[in-house]
């Protein structure tokens, strides 16, 4: 058993990697059609996500709320749902916490942090639990109505930062209401990183034992594998789906907590940068796999640390790291067909 | 029809239909794309990219050559690239339609934010509009009924691919493969080819659809152009129960929801104005959990659709 575990690990480490290689080739003849040496552009990218200690620190700040939205489609899609509501959900744990912040004045800082964090676990877990509720009571499709409900919530967030919400004080940009000062939680000791990464390599790592060491989690995967037979087996499929659903729209919200606590203070359209669609991206690379979310986040992290820098150093546009993500999630997708060809990855047994 | 000053509530009526006229374009020519694609048994979430690419590449040839027709052409087949693209890559044993779209999705979108950027300053020539409104005296109902070229292609589409698919041999052969790839396998068919086919022309209409958003409304291109417009089609379809008749229909719904937010700003609503905004995607949501359904698939549902099974 372990075997063919380690084997899958290795099949898809193997092929990820293949794909990085042809997305980072087909990027750089893409750059090279616009007159940018492709060879300049990779060491580029190279320096801006990993090579100094700044950029490490800012590859990591990028990654931390990737990792949360990612674990938002991955736990879903574990039990056979494609939740692209990441950004929605991310949006509303977001406003939730700026809500319960200004009311909690006062409070003691520890009881605060983890009174704000249940409120955008609340805020992005009913978000996407409510979506698994339709979708198992009324048949409703997960993917358009998650789609939809993320331009609802930016709605929201709209009209409550334009007038109910808004700070007068702030002329520059329309921003909410800011959570009390002493709320905010800062940087993990030693690193200049905030501690949205704690919190998501810690979602990431529970979830990790949540689906490989309990019940719980073997039972959602049969789910994911065939929801007749889970029938058959007398699983709860309703509860179990919505719970899915709540766990991972829990973790984006949770995600828009720690841009609020951590980072701004306030809820903006600073919250609405795209965190939730490369949620997506990283939860299909790492194969819905929470451990591997953990590594992609810091990868996909890296691109997005070094887009700055790219930009400015070739003169290219602000959607040169978009069109790499969206190139490499093609090539992902299209790799998917490789699984199981290679005689080498499949155990004696397999 | 007293008098202009007088309209009132009658005014935001006429502004709705007529926002209606205008803004239902695209979702016309995106949702009748997405159905001939659909009833082949494929779904592409990638129309919001398509429809982005379209607009955008739209807006740059008729920037470059002065002639927009020309850029509506261009924006056409830069839809069917992505749609061939995507039919390719659904050929592949083992890989999902869905996740493909979305991924065309973010890679449309950031192609068409990169390859734009040199035309977000220079404007071009608009696509012409027709004044059907030309009788009245009143100016709201003239400017009402200020309808553009395209949207009149799009109602003669309507007719045109609903008597198709029923009737034409190309009808039967999408609908044949949309509904049993086994059943047209064992007909000769090549079921990936045809497939591949119907998301391409999909595409190309999604792509036309683009280039009305940016070369008559609203008619700029800047990176804020498209709100999910493509995305609702998708949802739209499922509504119109993947009939081009009422696709028709569902998309003037869409259009006039998306314009009673600018409408009731003509009459001094000003307040809440991003809430009217979240409209169409409210309105979408809540006919999509009313025509959804646990206990029977859809009528008129092509069997073979991922999202059915």
């Amino acid at each position: 058993m372990r075997g063919v575990v380690f084997q899958n690990a290795l099949e898809a480490v193997v092929i990820n990697t293949a794909a990085l290689l042809l997305t980072l080739v087909g990027f750089g003849i893409f750059v090279w059609m616009f007159g940018v040496d492709p060879f300049a552009v990779y060491r580029t990218l190279y320096l801006g996500a990993f090579e100094t200690r700044i950029s490490i620190e800012t590859t990591l700040t990028q990654a931390a709320p990737l990792m949360l939205t990612a674990l938002c489609t991955a736990i879903p899609a574990r039990a056979g749902l494609l939740i692209i509501g990441g950004e929605g959900a991310l949006v509303m744990g977001g406003l939730a916490t700026v809500l319960v912040g200004v009311l909690l004045d006062g409070v003691p800082f520890a009881l605060c942090v983890i009174l704000l964090g249940l409120a955008g676990m609340m805020g992005g877990g009913l978000w996407i639990g409510a979506v698994g509720a339709l979708r198992q009571y009324r048949g409703v499709n997960e993917i358009i109505a998650t789609l939809l409900m993320n331009y609802i919530a930016i709605a929201v967030l709209n009209h409550l930062v334009s007038g109910p919400i808004r700070d007068f004080t702030r002329v520059v940009k329309a921003a909410s209401w800011s959570i009390p000062e002493y709320m905010m939680v800062g940087t993990l000791p030693g690193i200049d990183v905030h501690w949205g990464l704690a919190v998501g390599v810690v979602a990431c790592l529970l979830l990790y034992i949540l689906m490989r060491r309990t019940t719980f989690g073997f039972a959602i995967d049969i789910l994911g594998g065939n929801q007749r037979a889970a029938q058959m087996a007398g699983l709860p499929i309703n509860q179990m789906v919505i719970t899915a659903c709540f766990i991972g729209g829990a973790c984006a919200g949770l995600a828009g907590t720690m841009e609020v606590i951590a980072v701004h203070g306030f809820a903006s359209d600073s919250l609405v940068v795209g965190f939730g669609y490369a949620g997506i991206l990283i939860a299909f690379l790492a194969r819905q796999n929470p451990f591997a979310v953990i590594l992609v986040a810091i990868l996909l992290g890296g691109i997005q640390a070094s887009g700055g820098l790219l930009q400015r150093r070739f003169d290219l546009p602000d959607a040169t790291t978009t069109v790499l993500q969206g190139m490499l999630f093609v090539v992902v997708l299209a790799s998917n067909t490789l699984y199981g060809r290679f005689r080498f990855f499949q155990g004696k047994d397999g | 029809m007293e008098g202009a000053t007088q309209l009132g509530w009658w005014g935001v009526l006429i502004a709705v239909i007529g926002g209606a006229l205008r803004v239902s374009t695209p979702y016309l020519f995106v949702s009748l794309g997405e159905t001939l694609t659909e009833k082949g048994g494929r779904i592409n979430l990638g129309l919001e990219g398509i429809l982005m690419m379209g607009a955008m590449s739209g807006y740059g040839i008729a920037v470059l050559t002065g002639n927009p027709w020309f850029g509506v052409l261009v924006a056409g087949c830069a839809g069917a690239l992505l749609g061939l693209l995507h039919g390719l890559i659904c050929n592949l044993p083992r890989v999902n339609d869905t996740a493909v779209g979305i991924s065309l999705f973010i890679f449309g979108t950031g192609l068409a934010f990169f390859l734009g950027k040199p035309f977000i300053q220079p404007s071009a020539p608009r696509l012409p509009d027709i004044a059907l409104g030309a009788w009245s005296a009143l100016p709201q109902i003239r400017s009402a009924l200020q309808v553009n070229v395209l949207f009149i292609i799009g109602v003669i589409l309507v007719p045109v691919l609903s008597w198709s698919l029923k009737n034409t041999r190309w009808g039967m052969i999408l609908r044949t493969v949309g509904d049993s790839s086994d059943a047209a396998k064992a007909l000769g068919y090549h079921v990936n080819r045809v497939r591949t086919l119907g998301t391409m022309v999909g595409g190309f209409l999604a792509g036309i659809g683009g280039s009305f958003l940016s070369l008559y409304y609203p008619g700029t291109w800047n990176e804020g152009l498209s709100s999910g417009q493509g995305l609702m089609a998708v949802a739209l379809v499922i509504f119109a129960r993947w009939n081009p008749v009422y696709c028709f229909g569902v998309a003037l719904l869409f259009g006039g929801a998306t314009a009673l937010g600018p409408a009731l700003q003509t009459v001094g609503i000003t307040s809440n104005y991003y809430l009217y905004g979240a409209a169409p995607y409210f309105l979408t949501l809540v006919l999509l959990i009313h025509s959804s359904s646990t206990k029977h698939s859809l009528a008129g549902a092509p069997s073979e659709l991922s999202i059915n099974r």
